[in-house]
């Protein structure tokens, strides 16, 4: 919706040569030169030649007892993907860089072995030489038959993008972090499940022995104990010493908290196991190794009782018995699930960073129109929990390295400034924190903003200069545990981490030095975030200029800002985005400076002529405030009317430049990305998390409504009824053609609700009333059977509320539309050639359309008299001035904006359990007959 | 090749640009009654009574008695001097059970079986805080359900109609006469109540299907081959009446519609509703205007649908709604049309020909009559298509709109969409304003 993925640059290119002279040049600073490498048909998105592997991999590795690091298996699992790239040696790599202290034993002071739970190390490593980068994820798991009871893994989400694994770390940690937590939940219960067994044979064992002695008591009436008696009697001890053992290892185990899966932010620690962590020092239990028996490798299959064996007081040799597979460690079900999750995060990533950048963006905007949004996006999945952000910092120690590439690749200066304004609204604050300053202390806040910085900075520093002095070929920066504390203490203060010049100096410095070694670990969860020093130097008139003074004294605030100050500059970013995309920050959050004096605002825009090519992809600002969660009051909103600037201004900007943009591009990037090839592959990224089936439909039905908007010179009153809400019967006896009609105009359907798109894709029996209601897009089958009579007889019936294509006939019959927005929407003489890119058009369009659907709705003094005594006329016409002069609608475009504003009403109304009744609305206007 | 008058479109008198479905019944809906200012309820064949809100299309109460269908339901306010207002209703069946419902809280407040026939009428004498079953016999319950007197049997046909009439007198329409009964307290008793026949009138041929009570003093009655009399409600004397066979060939002006499928049916009086000037008759496919003043019809439209109008009401815009069983709801205005000397007045009242009984006097005089005043028409304003099936009845909410009940088990609240959507912004504002203070108070 926000930005199309396939407008990554405009290069130009001779064969568009033609088009460019016909139309207005594009400005100066939206051209991107050529790659200066393009001659050798290098294609300038291949970040690292080098890379021995054709697309992003998980792989999952096992530090061995037996045979070392070894690989245990990739995801996808395909060996093309991998290539020549060599597992072993990675897998080597990445286990190495395993620090923690996980191992199992008798603490000192304690008589039994101890189990440690011990916390996932999430570390980003890199190997120049294999042009790898990869996150790796440790984890330990428990085996009884291991050495100390563990056996560390590790799962790595490899890519050939830098950039990409530092952009996303926070995300990938929280995906990893569900799949690792499954793992460990089945592994917890496999493991009491095998201590149980053991104890089962112990017990037995014991039985026996004791047993076998009592015998040999009696037979033995000498007095004096033989050998044989001695040694029965010191098996039966030891016996029962492991039996005791193994009950506090059970103890242990399943006094383990019990944790929801799906919750990532817990901390693991239970202040005691703490403490218990800190005792654990030495080896394994060597009672348990004794005892153990190798040649029985307890079965997972659930028996429904399980028979005791004798354990044999012999053991085995340690590197006979066969280890079990981490299938068997962690129980069939846990581990198909976590193979799940993997296959999920491998999908979820998969693509150029600039994809999932853009499409976290866009979600995260999504997010925020909760208002709106419901429309035109499916938003299901913004249900799901996002990823949190926590260090914010993360995003912008991508940013920095984005910008660096870009000054040091391309080197057109005009992209850097662009990125360099951009970058300034990178969020520092941490998410969780804002939510709490939301709740209570607004005021208090800035205060202890003001206080806080140079402590933070410090310690931030202090962290980086440790990392610059090791010299170590492997360097851990951070791990989970450094910055989970890092978090405690930052939201203890009520503290943002401010961006600090010097220390991103010095962060850059350091990733400079270490880059001669093969493995550079390049992850500092702690310096995470730190805003590169040119950060100041691209917004410093935003510092000085405080447009938004009046802000708190007005109550009219809308979200609370960490910093006056400093987020000054992503406040005016952020609104002028807010402006460009007329997102619902736009209406309500600056409504009062902009009532009052509009011009001098825009005036002040540093840079408003960017419009959307402007809007590079960057780390997603932390979710404003949702419109749902606090309203400020509208009362000083009946004062006047938005003056028509704002609007028209900054649409029909963004629209022209997003129109040449997308029109030119798409060939452009089409010719890319089949030039494409290394690194990150090529194929488009998901729509978002987890589906790559709505990003495929989106492409069709694009491709879908591109071909009916060429074809059919009557497309515009048709999309006119879908976006009216006059449902529209695609008629035909085909179902195939009838389907594909009705993808390709499903993207127009305003949604009536969050979860029923209200489109059907083929009836074939009489439609009633209730269908209209209930569906706005209809593929209706033509039979020339009696029943197909009463199908036609029905829609000749209540041809009033129908808009009717007939796809055989090609004809279609629905009312007049004369306005611009849909000439706008579906202009056949596009130039847009993907399905996907054309449907970025439509979603731009149809986000206009919102906006001004929601400006309309909740403008007070549109819809309610300004004074007890005026009348009900001067309200309306009002109202119709609005939509008229302000939002510059014309003819039926009114009718447009006025049902999506009804729908908004209506979603804003309802209550969130209940339905609600489906109403009809509809018109008494005349339908037309269209004929090709 | 149907001389239906049709409107198209474009409709910029009809208010109605709203629906609302409201599903629950399960089969034919039948009764629609208002219970209050926003409450209705609606029954039919299958059973159910189903309360509703008129404003937001939510369904209140579902009650569940009867095992039959309905065959009528009375809306019942029992208003004690001590206790507060009590919407009730009574609901007939067709399983000889009579339920009476307390709209507060959907329940059953008590149920009389002891019919031996199915009740086909209720009505409520609000005056005297009793109500009337009628049957084959005609009971007279106060509001606790005590029998407190009945008739003898009267008829194996029972009785299709009841008007309350002034002087605790009821109108009963059996077959084709109409009784008059006194209700009187008996003079032995505390709480003896009498019902006494008093007269019976058989002016009418056939059948009475409709019988409606304009005001104190004037009742009409309809039968089924087009009979409509106004009589006097004192004295039970016809005080007018239009028969049904003002031969279209008197009419040379009105292009004929000779049907040789003319049936009984077609002449029927289905309904009759009256304000203080006029009676509005359904009539066939037909909607008559019949002046009571001037004692003939002003208006017609003779065929306003394509099939029985099934109801009929007069709104207070001088508008007429009709339903019918084609399915379609018709809104009509009655307006004056400015007389042109050269242009022929539809002036037959039904104008089906016939049973050679006409009255050719009557129909010259009133032609003379109408030259000089001013002459009415209806003209179509709009139409109302949802249903699929008959519409059987509606119920006229003001401005909160009209609800309608079909034989396709649904009912339909049609709105004014204007009003909805101002009144949705009402809401949101508020809500607004309740979320606006919740921050504030953070």
């Amino acid at each position: 919706m926000i930005s199309a993925p396939d407008v990554v640059a405009f290069t130009r290119e001779e064969e568009l040569e033609d088009d460019l002279y016909r139309e207005p040049p594009l400005p100066e600073e939206y051209s991107v030169p050529l790659f200066p490498f393009a001659g050798q048909g290098a294609n300038p998105w291949a970040k690292v030649a080098g890379s021995k592997f054709t697309r992003d991999f998980i792989l999952i590795s096992e530090f061995s007892e037996q045979v070392g690091p070894q690989p245990l298996l990739t995801i996808p699992d395909d060996a093309k993907v991998s290539g020549t790239f060599d597992l072993n040696y990675f897998s080597l790599r990445i286990m190495s860089v395993d620090y923690q202290a996980s191992f199992v034993g008798h603490p000192p002071g304690s008589a039994y072995p101890k189990l440690n739970f011990v916390e996932d190390s999430k570390v980003v490593l890199g190997d120049s030489k294999e042009g790898a980068f990869a996150y790796v994820h440790h984890l330990t798991l428990y085996d009884l038959e291991a050495r100390g009871f563990v056996r560390p893994f590790c799962m790595a989400y490899i890519s050939a993008d830098e950039h990409k694994i530092m952009q996303q770390f926070q995300e990938l940690s929280t995906e990893f972090s569900k799949a690792s937590e499954c793992l460990k939940t089945g592994n917890r219960k496999a493991f009491a499940n095998e201590l149980e067994k053991k104890l089962k044979d112990l017990d037995y064992t014991r039985t026996v022995l004791h047993n076998e002695t009592e015998q040999q008591k009696k037979a033995n009436d000498k007095g004096y104990y033989t050998t044989q008696a001695i040694e029965k009697a010191n098996e039966l001890a030891s016996v029962e010493k492991s039996i005791i053992e193994h009950q506090d290892l059970l103890r242990q185990i399943r006094s383990y908290p019990y944790r929801k899966l799906k919750d990532s932010e817990f901390h693991p620690y239970e202040p005691e196991c703490a403490l218990d962590r800190a005792d654990v020092g030495s080896d394994q239990d060597p009672a348990a190794s004794d005892h153990a028996e190798p040649g029985e490798t307890p079965l997972y299959t659930h028996m429904p009782s399980y028979t005791p064996k004798l354990i044999k007081a012999k053991s085995a040799k340690c590197f006979d018995k066969k280890l079990k597979t981490l299938e068997e460690l962690c129980d069939v079900y846990f581990f198909t699930q976590t193979l799940d999750q993997l296959h999920h995060i491998e999908r979820t990533f998969r693509g150029d960073v600039c994809y999932l950048l853009t499409e976290q963006i866009s979600r995260a905007l999504l997010k925020q129109q909760s208002v709106t949004n419901f429309l035109f996006e499916d938003v299901s999945f913004l249900d799901e929990k996002p990823p949190e952000k926590q260090y914010r910092g993360c995003q912008g120690l991508g940013q920095d390295a984005i910008d660096e590439k870009c000054s040091e690749e391309s080197l057109a200066p005009k992209v850097v400034i662009s990125l360099g304004s951009y970058k300034s609204s990178v969020e520092c604050v941490p998410i969780k924190m804002e939510q709490e300053m939301e709740d209570s202390e607004e005021p208090k806040m800035s205060e202890s903003v003001m206080s806080e910085p140079q402590e933070n900075l410090d310690y931030l520093d202090a962290d980086i200069k440790g990392s610059i002095s090791s010299g170590e070929s492997i360097e851990v920066l951070g791990t989970e545990k450094s910055g989970s504390g890092l978090t405690k203490s930052e939201s203890q203060a009520s503290l943002p981490v401010m961006p600090s010049p010097q220390a991103g100096r010095s962060k850059v410095g350091s990733r400079r030095t270490v880059s001669e070694d093969s493995i550079e670990v390049l992850s500092t969860c702690p310096s995470e975030s730190l805003i590169p020093e040119d950060f100041k130097a691209s917004y410093p008139s935003a510092i000085n200029e405080e447009p938004y003074v009046d802000d708190d004294e007005g109550g009219l605030r809308f979200t609370p800002r960490a910093n006056p100050g400093v987020d000054d500059g992503q406040d005016d970013i952020s609104k002028q985005e807010s402006l460009v995309q007329v997102d619902a920050a736009c209406c309500i959050g600056k409504e009062s400076p902009n009532f009052l004096e509009p011009l001098p605002e825009l005036g002040q825009k540093p840079c408003e002529e960017d419009g959307v090519v402007r809007i590079p992809p960057q780390p997603y600002r932390p979710a404003e405030q949702g419109l749902r969660g606090g309203f400020p009051s509208h009362d000083g909103l009946s004062g006047g009317l938005l003056p028509y600037e704002l609007d028209s201004r900054y649409l029909s900007g963004s629209r022209e430049v997003s129109k040449s943009s997308l029109d030119e591009c798409s060939d452009s990037t089409s010719y890319m990305s089949s030039a494409a090839s290394t690194c990150s592959d090529r194929t488009p990224s998901p729509a978002h998390l987890g589906s790559a089936a709505g990003e495929r439909h989106r492409k069709r039905a694009g491709q879908n409504a591109l071909r009916f908007i060429r074809q059919y010179p009557f497309a515009h009153p048709a999309i006119y009824s879908l976006l009216s809400g006059r449902t529209l019967v695609v008629l035909g006896e085909d179902e195939a053609m009838v389907k594909k009609l009705v993808t390709a105009l499903s993207i127009f359907v305003p949604n009536c609700s969050a979860y029923a798109k209200p489109v059907k894709h083929w009836v074939t029996s009489a439609l009633h009333l209730v269908d209209f209601q209930k569906w706005k897009l209809i593929g209706l089958q033509r039979a020339v059977s009696p029943a197909g009579v009463n199908v036609l007889h029905a829609l000749s019936r209540y041809s009033r509320y129908l808009s009717i294509l007939d796809a055989d006939s090609k004809t279609l019959r629905c009312p007049l539309y004369k306005g611009t927005v849909v000439t706008r929407l579906a202009d056949h003489r596009t130039q847009i050639k993907r399905g996907s890119t054309y449907y970025m058009h439509v979603q731009s369009v149809l986000t206009q359309l919102c906006s001004k659907a929601f400006l309309f709705t909740f403008c007070h003094h549109l819809h309610l008299p300004i004074s007890e005594r005026e009348s009900e006329e001067s309200v309306v016409s009002r109202r119709m001035n609005f939509l008229k002069l302000q939002l510059g609608l014309v003819n039926e475009d009114v009718k447009i904006v006025q049902y999506l504003a009804e729908l908004l009403k209506l979603h804003y109304i309802q209550e969130p359990g209940q339905g609600g009744n489906p109403l009809l609305r509809f018109d008494y206007v005349p339908s037309f007959l269209y004929k090709i | 090749k149907s001389s239906v008058q049709t409107i198209g479109e474009e409709q910029i008198q009809n208010p109605y640009t709203e629906l609302l479905v409201l599903k629950g019944h399960q089969d034919i809906v039948r009764f629609l009654v208002q219970i209050d200012d926003y409450r209705f309820a609606s029954a039919g064949d299958d059973g159910i009574i189903f309360l509703w809100n008129a404003q937001t299309g939510e369904k209140l109460y579902e009650l569940h008695g009867h095992t039959h269908k309905i065959t009528a339901i009375a809306p019942f306010s029992s208003s004690d001097v001590t206790e507060e207002k009590t919407d009730l209703i009574i609901t007939a069946s067709a399983d000889r059970t009579v339920i009476v419902w307390d709209c507060a809280n959907g329940r059953q407040v008590q149920k009389v079986s002891c019919f031996h026939s199915t009740v086909k009428c209720l009505t409520v004498l609000q005056r005297l805080n009793v109500w009337l079953s009628g049957g084959s016999d005609l009971c007279v319950w106060n509001q606790k359900l005590d029998l407190l007197c009945k008739t003898s049997h009267l008829t194996d046909a029972g009785i299709s109609a009841l008007v309350e009439l002034p002087k605790n007198c009821i109108a009963a329409a059996v077959g084709k006469e109409l009784i008059i009964f006194r209700l009187s307290v008996s003079n032995s008793g505390s709480e003896g109540w009498n019902i006494l026949e008093v007269k019976r009138l058989v002016d009418h041929q056939d059948n009475i299907s409709s019988l409606v009570s304009v005001n104190d003093l004037t009742f009409v009655t309809g039968s089924h081959i087009g009979e409509l009399i106004v009589w006097d409600a004192l004295d039970w004397t016809k005080q007018a009446s239009e028969c049904n066979f003002w031969d279209s060939s008197v009419h040379p002006d009105v292009q004929p519609e000779i049907k040789l499928s003319q049936s009984p049916h077609e002449t029927s009086v289905q309904h009759l509703t009256s304000d203080e000037e006029c009676v509005f008759a359904a009539v066939g496919k037909g909607i008559y205007v019949y002046n009571l003043q001037m004692k003939r019809v002003i208006a017609c439209q003779r065929t306003a649908h394509d099939s029985s109008v099934l109801h009929i009401e007069k709104l207070p815009n001088r508008q007429l709604i009709s339903c019918s069983e084609d399915g379609s709801v018709r809104i009509w205005e009655l307006r004056e049309k400015q007389q042109l000397p050269a242009e022929p007045v539809p002036t037959g009242f039904f104008n089906m020909w016939g049973f050679g009984r006409a009255n050719k006097q009557a129909n010259q005089a009133a032609k003379k009559m109408h030259e000089s005043t001013p002459v009415y028409f209806l003209e179509l304003v709009g139409d109302l298509i949802g249903h699929s099936s008959a519409v059987q009845m509606f119920l006229y909410f003001g401005e909160l709109g009209l609800a309608t009940c079909s034989a396709d088990h649904l009912i339909i609240l049609w709105k004014d969409g204007e009003r909805e959507s101002s009144l949705r912004s009402l809401t949101l504002f508020k809500k607004l304003a309740q979320s606006g203070d919740l921050q504030l108070r953070l």
